[in-house]
Order: structure tokens, then sequence, then C-alpha cells
């Protein structure tokens, strides 16, 4: 289909540390659509910013390196560009918002000055007065007043800090934005805001998004499709209706029930038992094997696939094989 | 159940350059021998100053705080410290608040020392005791050399759990303990908190900002902002049947994990009031959609609407809920 804007196919991306190697993601495949919003859920050291890293192509060499798979934006295979056509993409057609808005902007440049960097990079052509006419609307385009061009990062709270940096990912208008957990260091109210505002300007301009977040919440109120990562292997695919509706995999199972729910009045909450493995000795067969309750010796020595339910949704456990379509995929 | 811990109108100002800085602002409740009180608000609002200025880690500027009758407030050195027995904290970080040059025995053993439980040179006694609090934080004996270093954060969060109870206290600060948790570690740290407050009959003062967490774990809710409180309900009643403009808006910001139930969001807008002398008054009033002039012209009080739901909205006075 042509409006396929990406398409990850069996990416593996490794870190070689002292301690071993670092099977930070194993065989990834994802596909997003013009305008569509992916949630990537998974928790820490599970492989989503690594992903996302990896699109961007900022996986820092050594120690990590992309051992395999192919990156299709628009039917180009990213990995295969040199470094000066890949700065082409960057920003102007793929851009990121990085985790921590305190850490990601230049405290000693106004912020005004760092949306017209993006500009002027992406074109060269523009004057100067016209590159800051459009930096000005930007800022007014995320909510902050044009008259605080010349502040400086410290001068803003934390959720102006990210709106700024937001505004930072969509000047060069992008096909894709990369959201690496935009809102985790925001409270809860200020999160509302930032998500409803990305929302709005992505919807404006038929942006798609990879969302990366370890909220289940955020994802359901914003995503079209979700994908859950755990020890660098997508787990469970779908769109958000069938992975929250029909949860497959086991660890989606834990996800959930490690929430407390605001409905109910559960004295317990159902927790995943363990730790996450130590991403340098993962277990040969399934890597959620020893914290999965429904685990078999099968388990413990095969690696289950990816399979393709009837309708679409995919799932990684031996335990849904019977409802498999063409089945050895 | 017999009340444990009662703070009256306290108080804590931190003197700034241009002023003072109402962290803390006439906060008053009780809470009852074994149950949870949940202190809910968003970073800043001064939950956490709240929480150590009950422990007098922050003196208090003003304002009582009676443990079990005895006024802590008037307490001297020895007897603060004879306090700190009953009187515990955990804390937010695991990756701050322990000593990395401690192992996991020095780190629990530490308080033990302190308060002069065991003699130094009880060795075997001292290891006997680590290992049984370790067992009941759900740490596995072999730990009992690690440094935190070696440890996740879940496992570092059970050392703080396990250094907070090695003396057996009766009343326990916890300041926002799974915030800096994955979802999976989280849900075990919720319930080994919960397991060992039934074991032990213990009473929490949890702070958090995640309001799932607090309306699972806690029996009452104390919604606080910039410094003020601004609701205390039973946890099922204040999530059924929020009063506070403020408690409204918090509550319709949590994004539902459920695709079938959109979010209706109260927007809130205008300026966040400046805690720095602060003028008179709701100081959420420039935020909220209900705000008379009169909201700004006198202060608030604290008025019970329903057996155990506190409010403080001039809203409710004039009779507009």
């Amino acid at each position: 289909m042509s409006d396929i804007l990406l398409q990850i196919k069996d990416l593996s991306i490794v870190y070689a540390t002292e301690d071993g190697v670092v099977q930070a993601l194993t065989n990834a495949n994802l596909t997003l659509r013009q305008g569509e919003t992916l949630g990537l859920v998974g928790e820490t050291g599970a492989g989503k910013t690594t992903l996302a890293r990896g699109i961007m192509r900022l996986i820092p060499d050594p120690p990590g390196k992309i051992v395999s798979g192919e990156i299709l934006f628009e039917e180009k295979d990213l990995l295969r560009l040199s470094i000066k056509e890949m700065r082409k993409y960057r920003g102007s057609q793929i851009s990121m918002i990085f985790q921590d808005p305190m850490t990601s902007l230049n405290p000693v440049m106004t912020v005004g000055d760092q949306i017209r960097e993006v500009i002027v990079t992406h074109h060269p052509e523009m004057s100067r007065q016209d590159a800051r006419k459009h930096a000005e609307d930007m800022l007014e385009m995320v909510g902050i007043t044009a008259t605080r061009y010349n502040d400086y990062p410290h001068q803003f709270s934390g959720g102006m800090k990210q709106r700024v940096v937001i505004a930072i990912a969509l000047a060069g208008e992008p096909r894709l934005l990369i959201a690496d957990e935009p809102t985790t260091a925001l409270d809860v109210t200020i999160q509302a805001q930032v998500l409803e505002m990305i929302h709005a300007l992505k919807r404006k301009s038929n942006t798609a998004m990879l969302l990366i977040t370890h909220d289940l919440g955020v994802v359901a109120q914003n995503c079209d499709s979700v994908a859950i990562i755990y020890a660098g292997e997508i787990v469970e695919y779908g769109t958000l209706r069938q992975v929250y509706k029909n949860v497959l995999h086991p660890y989606t199972e834990g996800l959930f029930g490690s929430v407390p729910s605001l409905e109910s009045n559960a004295r317990r909450l159902a927790a995943i038992d363990g730790m996450m493995p130590d991403p340098t000795d993962l277990p040969k067969g399934c890597k959620f094997v020893d914290r999965c309750k429904y685990a078999t010796d099968r388990c413990r020595g095969e690696v289950p696939r990816l399979m393709e339910m009837a309708d679409g949704h995919k799932v990684r456990c031996f335990r849904h094989e019977s409802g498999e379509v063409n089945g050895n995929g | 159940m017999a009340e444990i811990l009662r703070v009256e109108h306290l108080q804590k100002y931190f003197p700034v350059p241009n002023g003072m800085l109402h962290a803390v602002d006439d906060i008053s409740f009780t809470i009852d021998s074994g149950n949870t009180l949940g202190v809910v608000g968003e970073s800043g609002c001064g939950k956490s100053t709240m929480g150590r200025a009950i422990l007098r880690l922050h003196e208090p500027t003003g304002g009582k705080v009676f443990f079990q009758d005895r006024d802590v407030l008037a307490m001297n050195a020895q007897e603060m410290k004879n306090l700190r027995r009953e009187m515990q904290i955990i804390f937010q970080d695991p990756f701050a608040s322990l000593n990395p040059r401690m192992t996991v025995s020095e780190a629990i053993a530490a308080p033990l020392l302190v308060q002069k439980i065991y003699d130094r040179r009880d060795k075997a006694g001292i290891t006997r005791r680590v290992k049984e609090i370790m067992d009941m934080a759900g740490l596995a004996q072999r730990l009992i050399n690690t440094y935190p270093h070696e440890l996740d954060g879940g496992r570092r969060q059970r050392i703080g759990i396990a250094r907070a109870l090695a003396l057996n206290p009766k009343f326990v600060v916890c300041d926002e303990p799974v915030s800096a948790l994955d979802v999976s570690i989280q849900a075990q740290i919720l319930n080994l908190m919960q397991d060992l407050q039934d074991e032990l009959g213990l009473t929490y003062l949890f702070i958090t900002h995640d309001l799932s967490v607090v309306k699972y774990i806690s029996n009452d809710i104390l919604v606080m902002y910039l410094g003020q409180m601004v609701e205390k309900a039973p946890s099922d009643k204040l999530f059924s049947k929020p009063m506070h403009p403020y408690t409204q808006a918090l509550l319709s910001a949590i994004p539902v994990p459920d695709p079938d139930r959109p979010m209706s969001r109260i927007t809130m807008k205008g300026e966040i009031t400046s805690p720095v002398n602060p003028e008179k008054g709701c100081r959420f009033a420039k935020r909220c959609p209900y705000a008379t002039e009169a909201c700004t012209q006198q202060d608030m009080v604290l008025t019970e609407q329903e057996p155990g739901h506190f409010v403080t909205c001039l809203r409710l006075q004039r009779g507009e809920i």
C-alpha cells in the first residue's frame, strides 16, 4: 500500500559492552502509515529508545551496532544512506522529541534561536527575518507568546520547556515524529496539555508519530496501534482495540495487572514476579519465560515467533499457536 | 480506630531572596493507626516538605504535630532521637538515598547501631536481625554483601523499605516510594508495602503524584495545591465525588487505559500563582473557572462538607455544589 510511511524489517541492534554483547533489539518489525500514531510500550531497558534512535541512526557506535534489518522510509532504506544523506532526513523528514526536556535544550542559547536553528538548517535560502518570523510562529503554535523568543531555557517551567522541544521537533515539518517519553517528566495536568497539543499539531499536518511510553493510559488516549516490547523483542502488536480489548501475551496481561485501576477497589495488584532478565544473558527460549505463569518446557528451549492471528493481531507466544494464520511464517 | 498522628495548622516557610516561600501553609489532618493517608499534588506543591516537616527533617515554621498525643515539636534532641524509632521515612529516589559505599547489610544495620538496639560487637545478633529484615522486604539473603550500584531500582527501593522498618516503627512517611520504578516493579513494591502494613500494623503517610497509585493504597486522600490543602476525603469518595475545582481538574487529566473511555479533560487556564509572598485567599483562584472576587479576599477555611469529606472552597459555602 502506498500510504505506508515507515516500515521496519527484522531490525536487530546490539551493544558490545565489557560484560558481553547486549541484544538490545531483536528482529523488530513495525509498520507506520501516514498520520498514524503507534504506541511503543515497554519498561526500562526493553529497547524502546534503542529502536527510536535506530530509526534516526543515532545509535552511538561503538558500542552500538545495527547488525541487520531494513528501515524503509517511503520505501528508501535509511540504513543504506550515507551520513550526509541521512542528515537531510533528520529534522525535516523524521524528527525526535527526547525524553528529558530539562537536558535536551541548550542552556546558553535563547529558545527562539534554538527553533530558528532548525529552520535555517533546512531552509538555507530563507532570510534572517523570515526565519525569525517562522520561529516566532512555532512558539505561538505551541502556546508560548512570541515575546519570550529571547528567553533562555532556565526561565521556563518543565511543561514549557517540553513545548519548546516540540516546537523544535516540528519546525522542520517532519513526516514522522518520534516522541520518546515526551511527558514522563511532567505532571498529569501538564502532560494532558502537552499530549493534546501534539495531537492537534499532528492532525493538522497529518504527521505520523511513534510514541514511546510506559504509560498504558497515555497510549489508550493517543494511539491508533500498539506494540509491546520486552527484552528487545516485540511480544504483541496490533491495533489499540485488539491489544487492549483482547490481551494475548502474558507480559501484556502482567502490565495491565500492575497498573492500579481507578475503577476497581482491588486490594492487591496482580504484579509480574521477578525482574527483567540480564540483557547480556537472556533466556534461550522465550525472553519472558522466567516471569511467566504459563511457561512450559517448550518455552525454555524454543524461541516463539511473532504469530499473526486471523484479525492481524500479532503475538509472540506458543499459547496462541492454534489461532495463527498461515503458520511457519 | 485510635488516632496516631494529628497535624494542626502546619506551616513551613522558606526565606528566599525575594520574600517568604510558603511551601506548606495551614495544613491540618489526623491519621488513624493502621491507616494510610495519601497526599497528592503536582510537583512543587509542598507535599514532600510537609512529610519532612512532620518528622522535623525540616523544622516547621508554625503549627503543631502530635504523635500519639505527644507534642513532637516541643521535644528536645534526645526525645526526638527516641521518637525516630517510631517514625521513619522511605525516600523517593532509591538511587540517591543509599550510601554507595555501604553494603546492603551495613545500610540496614545503620539505624540499629545509631539507636543502640544492638551492640556494635554483637555481629551475630546484627546479622541475624538484618537477615530477618531482608526477608521481610523480599531481598534475597545472598545480596547481603552487595553494594547499591550492583542492584536494580526495585531491589534498591526494597533496601530503603528495609532500612525504614529496621526499628519497628509505627508510622512511616513514604515519599514517592514507587515513582522511580517501572510499572511491573512498582506493583511488586506496592504489594509488599501493603503486606507489611497488614502484618506490622503500620500507619503510612503516602506521598505521590500518581493518582491511580494513591487511590489504590490509601484510606483517605489529601489533595494539595501550592502549599494549601484543598480537599481531604475517603479515597472512593474523592474519586466518585470530587468537590474542589482543582481536584476535579486533576482527576480529569488522568489518562484512562481504556480506548472506549475518552477523556473529558477540564482545562485549567491562567498563570500559576507564585508561592512566594502569596496573596490572601485561594491560590487556585487564578486558574479556577468559578472564581469570584471573594475567593481572593479572605483566607480559605476547611469545612467538613460530608462526614470525613473536607473541602476549602467558597463555592460550597455559597451553596453552589
